[in-house]
Formats: structure tokens, sequence, C-alpha cells
């Protein structure tokens, strides 16, 4: 196994960058879930959203002023994805040959 | 790296962040590095709580530990002055478990 972790990220990392100006909703680890256009990634999968929304205004009026933010990569527990933007064939290909070592 | 989500575009203005245990603190962003550390400017913390409306506590300059950032976002100036923090109630965030 040549790639290992390093590998898997770098795939996620591809596969995020080909979803930059769709909407998402990123699920955090503290439960606030906030919607906006994917504006960019990085190796961290550290995520830039335009134009967001959180989910619950009413319950989480936190960043009402907010319309651009960077989300740390290591607080994200869900990227919810356009069905349109979920190409399964070639993600069942690309993870099968990352589990085979290359 | 170019064109990843770097926080050039928002060093010397008025952010928002949002740390791990549910803190949220705003200020003038003056520095930051790859792991996401940052220094922040005329920082302060605003407490929201159910029982009366946003508190705010000043705290000057604060670097804090990228470790502990959620969030960074930038604050709309004009968005953020039409809005009566005062009067806003809300629980304060949940802390992040890993």
């Amino acid at each position: 196994m040549s790639t290992g972790i390093f590998g898997c990220v770098q795939l996620f990392f591809s596969y995020f960058k080909e979803l930059v100006g769709r909407e998402v909703t990123v699920e955090l680890k503290n439960d606030l879930a906030i919607r906006g256009t994917l504006h960019s990634v990085d190796q961290y999968l550290n995520i830039k959203l335009e134009n967001t929304r959180v989910v619950d205004q009413d319950k989480y009026p936190h960043m009402l002023s907010v319309r651009n933010c960077f989300i740390r990569g290591s607080v994200v527990r869900y990227v919810q994805l356009p069905p349109e933007g979920v190409d399964v064939e070639l993600l069942h290909d690309a993870t099968r040959r990352e589990a085979r070592g290359g | 790296m170019s064109g990843g989500p770097g926080l050039e575009s928002l060093v010397d203005q008025t952010i928002s962040v949002i740390t791990n245990d549910g803190r949220n603190i705003v200020g003038v962003l003056k520095g930051f590095d790859q792991a996401t550390n940052i220094i922040l400017d005329e920082s302060h913390e605003r407490v929201f709580s159910t029982k009366e409306g946003v508190q705010q506590l000043v705290l000057g300059l604060y670097i804090i530990r990228g470790d502990n950032i959620s969030i960074v976002g930038e604050l709309d100036a004009d968005l953020d002055s039409s809005l009566d923090w005062s009067k806003m109630r809300a629980y304060p965030l949940k802390p992040v478990i890993h």
C-alpha cells in the first residue's frame, strides 16, 4: 500500500474540487448545518462557502451577519451534495483502486 | 496552495470566529498560518443566552490556536449593524464533539 491515507485524502480532495460552484450543505460536529455555494476546498478538506445561511436560523442566529465563511475540515461531519453532483460509478472505481493500493 | 480556501482575502477585515467550545469571537483578522492559527485584533466575544440579549465581552488582541477553530466567517458590516444583537436570544452553540 503505497498511497495509504494520504491517497484517500487526495481522492476526496479531487472529488470536492469537482463540486466547486455547486450548492452544498455542510453539517458540523457541533450540529450546526450551513448551506451555501462551494467556493473552494484544500488538501485538509477545509471548505469555503459563499452566500451561506444556517439551516435552522431561529435556533442558531449566531451567524446571521455572515455571508461567506471558511469551515475547518476537522469539524465537518457530513457534506450533503446535490444528487446530480455524484458520479457513483466513478467514485466506486476510484475507492476500489485506493483499497487495492493503487 | 493557490486557489484553496485560504484566509488571505479576509486579512484586515472583521471576522466572526466560532471555536470548538462554542464561543463566538468577533475581531479584525491580522494574521493566520497553515494550521489556521489566527491573530485577531480588537476582538470581543459575543455571549448568547436565552435569559438576556447578546452580551459583548472585550478581549483585545487574541491568538487562537487552529485546533480550536470551527468556522471563520466574513462579517458583513452593514448586515451586522442592521441587527439588534441586544434583543437576540439563543442557546449558546454546542461544543464540537469529534
